[in-house]
């Protein structure tokens, strides 16, 4: 279970306060919607629940069962199981998608005691999972999302979520910048991840995405904050009349 | 001429520049090897060159050559123009002369060489028995995921060959691989032919000098239409205290050869600085290729800057025949200043040199180092691709040259000098020369100074790469054009010595 209590932060640099008191409590197989007008603190959320350096805390917590991960630095965060899919994949010349994404996937196995996967063994899990993607393998040997069109990077990241099989995944407004059928194939993979024991933190401007990928709860953030809680129905409600009746 | 000065902007976070720090604290090879040695008298004079062509046993021709040498030199003066900043070296406290006791007669087998010298290239990972085994300057624990490859060494100790392996093997090719004391004795026909005619007495500071009092080095001569079967190379160790090595290399691809040559080099832990000044001329004649690889891991100093090898080397390759092919491969990690421009001429028409080059300043370090391509054939082509990393204070500069004469019609040239900058204390320079003479040629260059940035390191770490591998990592995603330029067995310890070198406790 994954629940975050009364969480306060600010940005660093810019010494403002983004985060005005969130309470998120997450069961495992659940999939959570926030939706939320531009500056809402969206991303801002994401990145403090991953852990990248320059969002203080001031207070609150994040725990998953039960314990608090606020110490654990983001690579710890992940091999416990956090993923975070970005909004903006970065891109790293020279070094290869494949030998990344086996390096991150051996990093976390090690993290957790497992055995490292050797490339045979890593290749034909790789090849499975990017089929059903439609990730092909060209795309693979390529500099990690160097040169990737908009539709490449986020089928990328969904396909690194389906190897690296976390517990807990954050989509940053994956549906940004892509097309209908670009967005069903994602969806088609956030799907097929959908399990007993894994849960989704979908963030998203676009009730759109909701329609491929049905939440159990949506959420609407404003200012900081989680002003409304309830089902898909409140993401076509935000369709049809917009926030600025629930910001009111 | 056109420079770039950049600077890193705040942003990178204490930790990373934390766990790059101190390239001093994780030098591996600083031991040092406690065996008798016998010195020439400090300093430098006629007498000392006279001495130190006496101990090679050297015929008149080569001591009057030497001699002339340090005429010259003693009225020319150090050069003021690399982007360097170091104390001046003082030429009369140092050893120009140092050989270990035991060597007094050259060892015929490697059963009568001194224990401790054997022990020493042990440590180093240096085959120096006639094993199928791996070359390279990292310790051979790294060793085991690579299949082993016959590579034939020839050892360098000071001032002096400890010896040099395959030679049988080689010889029933015709080929000549040994020392260059040995050559100017038994192949002084084809010394006398080469040396110095690309890279004159004359040629530079550095240069002069070492052509007064060069002690050692390595001969390599493939014979027409020969492939060298197996990887030379050289392992220069630099151990007793005070003295400078000054070695010289001579490589001669006779028409149609092919030879791959490896050149490592590591020194301990001192406090004072050493002189290293070498010289390496390669003659490729028509259709013949040279490849040329380095990986320069002397002492670096420490992580304030003290001690560390001052490294002046003048490296040349004459593409001399039509068609010819010179390719320099170097990854620079070591030394405290680092001065070093390995170039080609291309002179044979549709003559080919090509320049591959990592070089990596940390802490206090300086590299002022680059390449000249000068096209004087028809339809030569050049490609030069240089990474400079810089991180702590360290100063990182690339220098090159390309000159196309009017008569090299229909030459190219292609460069890319990339500069990625690790903390906001140290600096990345590019000064590229480009003249061209002929207007059927073209030249092409390329540029860029990037960081390592945050996102790109988050980014690592959200998927579980811990900071240490991400940023090795991303550095050999950095440089990896360059590192698959090295012969593959190389390619990987040199990966190895990258993220070594950058990363304090990654390796």
């Amino acid at each position: 279970m994954f629940e975050i209590k009364d969480l306060h932060v600010n940005i660093s640099e810019v010494e403002k306060k983004i985060i005005n008191g969130i309470n998120l409590k997450i069961n495992p197989g659940e999939v959570h919607a926030i939706m939320g007008p531009n500056g809402s603190g969206k991303s801002t959320l994401s990145y403090t629940l991953s852990g990248k350096e320059g969002y203080e805390i001031e207070k609150g917590d994040i725990e998953l069962d039960g314990e608090s991960i606020l110490d654990d630095e983001p690579d710890e965060r992940a091999a416990k199981g956090i993923f975070l899919a970005f909004q903006y994949p970065i891109e790293i010349p020279g070094v290869g998608n494949l030998s990344f994404i086996r390096t991150a996937l051996n990093s976390q196995r090690k993290f957790n005691g497992k055995d490292e996967l050797n490339p045979a063994e890593f290749l034909k899990i790789l090849r499975e999972k990017a089929d059903y993607l439609n990730v092909d393998m060209e795309m693979l040997k390529r500099p990690l999302n160097v040169g990737f069109s908009g539709g490449e990077k986020k089928r990328n990241e969904i396909l690194q979520m389906a190897l690296l099989e976390p517990r807990f995944c954050i989509l940053d407004e994956t549906d940004s910048g892509l097309d209908v059928d670009a967005m069903k194939q994602v969806s088609k993979g956030v799907n097929s991840l959908r399990s007993e024991d894994r849960s989704f933190l979908i963030i998203t401007h676009y009730q759109r995405l909701l329609d491929y990928i049905k939440p159990d709860f949506v959420h609407i953030m404003a200012k900081g904050k989680i002003i409304k809680t309830g089902g898909p129905e409140l993401a076509l409600e935000v369709e049809d009349q917009g926030y600025t009746h629930l910001l009111n | 001429m056109s420079e770039l000065k950049l600077e890193a902007k705040d942003g990178i976070d204490q930790e990373t520049i934390n766990s790059v720090k101190s390239l001093g604290e994780s030098y591996k090879y600083g031991f040092t090897t406690d065996i008798d040695m016998e010195y020439a008298p400090k300093g430098l004079s006629e007498e000392i060159v006279k001495l130190i062509s006496k101990k090679n046993d050297e015929p008149d021709w080569m001591l009057n050559w030497r001699l002339e040498a340090y005429k010259r030199w003693v009225k020319m003066d150090e050069p003021n123009w690399p982007m360097l900043n170091y104390k001046g070296i003082d030429y009369d406290d140092q050893y120009y002369y140092a050989k270990p006791k035991s060597l007094e007669k050259k060892p015929k087998s490697l059963d009568e060489v001194e224990p401790a010298l054997l022990e020493t290239y042990a440590k180093l990972g240096i085959p120096l028995k006639e094993q199928e085994f791996l070359a390279g300057v990292i310790s051979p624990e790294n060793n085991k995921d690579t299949k082993p490859k016959k590579v034939a060494v020839d050892a360098v100790f000071d001032s002096v060959s400890v010896g040099t392996t395959f030679k049988d093997e080689l010889e029933k090719l015709g080929i000549i691989f040994c020392s260059i004391s040995e050559a100017i004795k038994l192949y002084p026909d084809l010394v006398k032919k080469y040396i110095g005619t690309v890279v004159p007495r004359s040629d530079n500071y550095f240069a002069t000098l070492n052509s007064a009092v060069f002690s050692d080095g390595s001969f390599v001569y493939i014979p027409e239409g020969v492939k060298c079967p197996m990887e030379l190379s050289t392992y220069f160790r630099i151990n007793a205290e005070n003295t400078g090595q000054f070695e010289r290399t001579l490589i001669i691809a006779d028409k149609k050869s092919y030879v791959s040559y490896l050149e490592g080099c590591t020194a301990p832990m001192r406090d004072t600085h050493q002189l290293h000044a070498a010289v390496v001329e390669l003659v490729a004649l028509d259709e013949a290729s040279i490849k040329y690889s380095t990986v320069q891991n002397w002492y670096p100093g420490d992580e304030n800057g003290k001690g560390g090898i001052y490294n002046f080397v003048t490296k040349r390759a004459d593409c001399r025949g039509a068609n010819s092919k010179v390719m320099w491969t170097q990854i620079e990690t070591g030394s405290a200043v680092t001065w070093k421009y390995p170039s080609c001429i291309l002179r044979g028409d549709n003559s080919q040199g090509e320049f591959y080059s990592v070089a990596i300043a940390n802490n206090y370090q300086q590299a002022d180092t680059g390449t000249k391509m000068i096209h004087l054939g028809k339809g030569t082509r050049s490609r030069i691709v240089s990474k400079g990393i810089s991180a702590g204070k360290a100063q990182n500069t690339y220098r090159g040259l390309v000159n196309i004469h009017p008569k090299a019609a229909n030459s190219r040239n292609f460069t890319q000098c990339d500069s990625l900058l690790i903390g906001n204390k140290c600096g990345a320079h590019t000064v590229p020369y480009i003249e061209n003479k002929n207007n059927s040629s073209r030249t092409e260059h390329e540029a860029t100074t990037s960081k390592i940035d945050d996102d790109q390191l988050f980014y690592c770490l959200q998927r579980g790469i811990n900071e240490e591998d991400a940023v090795a990592l991303i550095i050999n995603g950095f440089c990896k054009e360059v590192l698959q330029a090295l012969p593959m067995e190389f390619a990987l310890e040199a990966q190895k010595l990258v993220a070594i070198s950058l990363e304090g406790s990654v390796g």
